[in-house]
């Protein structure tokens, strides 16, 4: 599979705002093998934080040999606090890629969504979806990749990867306190736009899923959530992260399956939330 | 120089284990650990159905360490012998299977299933924290230990290895009882029951509430009860708690254990097994031991 643990150098770091920062990490043999919706896992250098802190892919330099991780720190004395510390120059000892990336259905248009801190895995899925180069897309012509739109949803103006997005094409936004965009959640903005599309791809707390996995259901569109739990091992052995399912999974045996192994994605329509 | 270790009949490459319940039944560490250089793979537990397990969040970190209510997820033993048991015949190492049950008729379903197939030990966890009947239940009165250690030696075709908790007040007592129930090794310890508690939301991190504490914050608790142990009973003792390192796992030796497992360290380094047997072998060079059977309970 490629999975791999590697000592990652610190190509470039810097603070987006609001606790959000920006790493990006020279991993080559990570990012030969990732795709858009794995994630890694990183290790605190300090010894007494023991498990590796899982953190979605946001971009992966196939070229170069980097990965590009966003995530938020989450408070004092914490591991993200620790990363957020790391400067060029400085390395990290990082496991990955992990999990499944997102699988694309060719023909489908898209919704892409993102929500809070979720948001940042979804950058690299319009990047790959607009370059073919996504599970399920392999080999196909540019005319014949599939239209999506973009939706993202933030707390407030601090609209992090926001200009990004709209370099990949049309990207709304719902803020919480409505500075920006459409005042509430990434659903009031798809009902305010009146989007219509085919399958959703969604990553974020899982309220949003919940409600996107609904709103799938209703109008009869396909949908896939990436969800989030805490992990220990992060590579299906411990069976901590576990969601779920509606049918019994057959390598657990029970109605659940492992986010860090069989997800993070899933078909909303399998899992229970 | 000799690593290899005789366990109740059983002769293993070398002392260093798994801990039930960290390593699965080995396909997913094996994509990073050649099991064949492992002296056992001790399988996660497994019961006679099928177990959900307790809600999520079934992990939390804590200072130098973490805390677990997974409650045994397991696939039960029908798949497990079918899947799991072929998986790790082809690699050169033992398999131990760890038991476990809500009732004496449930640990003893597994035992029997478990008669004719082809694995070198098991372990009876009778010290879970996580699960509400079973588990530590059994685990914490003497009586109760011997009581069914007794009844699973009946039906046990391989040697029987009991775990015990640590959540005693003398665990000198709990390894005696085990003995007297016939028991051919002891491993310990298991986890350390605790809590943690999300002060923003003033809400139990754990949605078990409460789990079981392991790492090396529990290390120097572990080496003192294997200590106790191995002074109160004559069987060999399988040392486990909070081994991050070589260092860890030799103070467990010399502290009586014949044979050692890595549990949580193997999430913060998914190769730990293979390094604490290359600093085992560097140790024994260092000190010109010429069998690791002369550094067990070698306390001077």
């Amino acid at each position: 599979m490629g999975k791999t643990i590697e000592t990652a150098g610190v190509l470039a770091q810097r603070a987006l705002g609001g606790n959000i920062y920006d790493l990006t990490l020279r991993a080559p043999k990570i990012a030969a093998s990732a795709r858009a919706g794995q994630f890694v896992s990183l290790y605190c250098s300090d010894s007494s934080r023991l498990l590796p802190r899982p953190i979605s892919l946001c971009g992966i330099d196939r070229e170069s040999g980097s990965i590009r991780l966003v995530y938020r720190v989450t408070g004092e004395h914490t591991g993200t606090e620790e990363f957020s510390r790391l400067a060029e120059g400085d390395s990290v000892r990082i496991m990955g890629p992990l999990g499944n990336g997102f699988a694309v259905q060719p023909g489908k248009k898209a919704l892409l969504i993102g929500g809070g801190i979720g948001v940042p895995p979804m950058l690299q899925l319009a990047k790959d979806i607009r370059a073919g180069a996504v599970q399920g897309l392999a080999g196909l012509e540019p005319a014949e990749l599939p239209d999506f739109q973009m939706v993202m949803g933030y707390r407030d103006r601090q609209t992090f990867l926001l200009d990004e997005f709209l370099e990949q094409g049309e990207c709304l936004v719902a803020t919480e306190d409505g500075s920006v965009g459409t005042k509430g959640n990434v659903l009031d903005a798809i009902r305010e736009h009146a989007l219509t599309a085919d399958v959703i791809y969604v990553c974020g707390p899982t309220p949003m899923l919940r409600a996107l996995k609904s709103y799938a259901a209703e109008h009869g569109m396909d949908c896939y959530i990436s969800m989030e739990e805490r992990m220990a091992c992060g590579i299906g052995a411990c069976l901590a992260c576990v969601c779920r399912t509606v049918g019994k999974d057959a390598h657990s045996n029970v109605n659940n399956r492992r986010i860090c192994k069989d997800g993070p994605v899933f078909d909303a329509r399998e899992v229970e939330l | 120089m000799n690593t290899s270790v005789s366990l109740c009949g059983v002769t293993l490459k070398n002392p260093v284990m798994t801990a039930s319940g960290t390593f699965g039944s080995g396909a997913e560490y094996g994509e990073y650990v050649d099991l064949n250089k492992l002296g056992a793979v001790v399988t996660k537990g497994v019961a006679a159905v099928p177990w959900e397990g307790n809600p999520t969040p079934r992990v939390a970190e804590v200072y130098g360490g973490m805390l677990n209510a997974v409650g045994l997820q397991n696939p039960g033993i029908d798949l497990f012998c079918e899947r799991d048991i072929p998986f790790l015949r082809q690699y050169d190492t033992k398999i131990i299977v760890n038991v476990c049950g809500h009732s004496t008729e449930e640990y003893l379903a597994v035992v029997e299933r478990l008669a004719e197939e082809p694995i070198d030990m098991m372990e009876i966890n009778i010290s879970c924290p996580n699960v509400k009947e079973g588990g530590i239940a059994f685990g914490t009165d003497p009586r109760a230990v011997e009581a069914i250690t007794a009844e699973v030696k009946k039906y046990a075709k391989q040697p029987v290895i009991m775990k015990l908790s640590p959540n005693v007040t003398d665990i000198a007592e709990i390894a005696r009882a085990a003995e007297a129930g016939g028991a051919d090794a002891l491993s310990l310890i298991n986890t350390i029951t605790g809590m943690k508690i999300d002060i923003d939301r003033r809400k139990f991190v754990l949605a078990n509430k409460t789990g079981g504490m392991s790492g090396p914050a529990i290390h120097p608790i572990a080496v003192r009860m294997v200590y106790q142990a191995a002074q109160a009973v004559h069987i060999p003792i399988i040392g486990m708690g909070g081994i991050m390192n070589a260092a860890d796992a030799i103070e467990m030796i010399l502290a009586g254990a014949s044979a050692i497992s890595i549990g949580t360290a193997n999430f913060v380094d998914p190769l730990t097994t293979e390094k604490v047997i290359a600093g085992i072998e560097a140790y024994m060079q260092k000190y010109r031991v010429e069998d690791i059977a002369e550094l067990v309970g070698a306390l001077e």
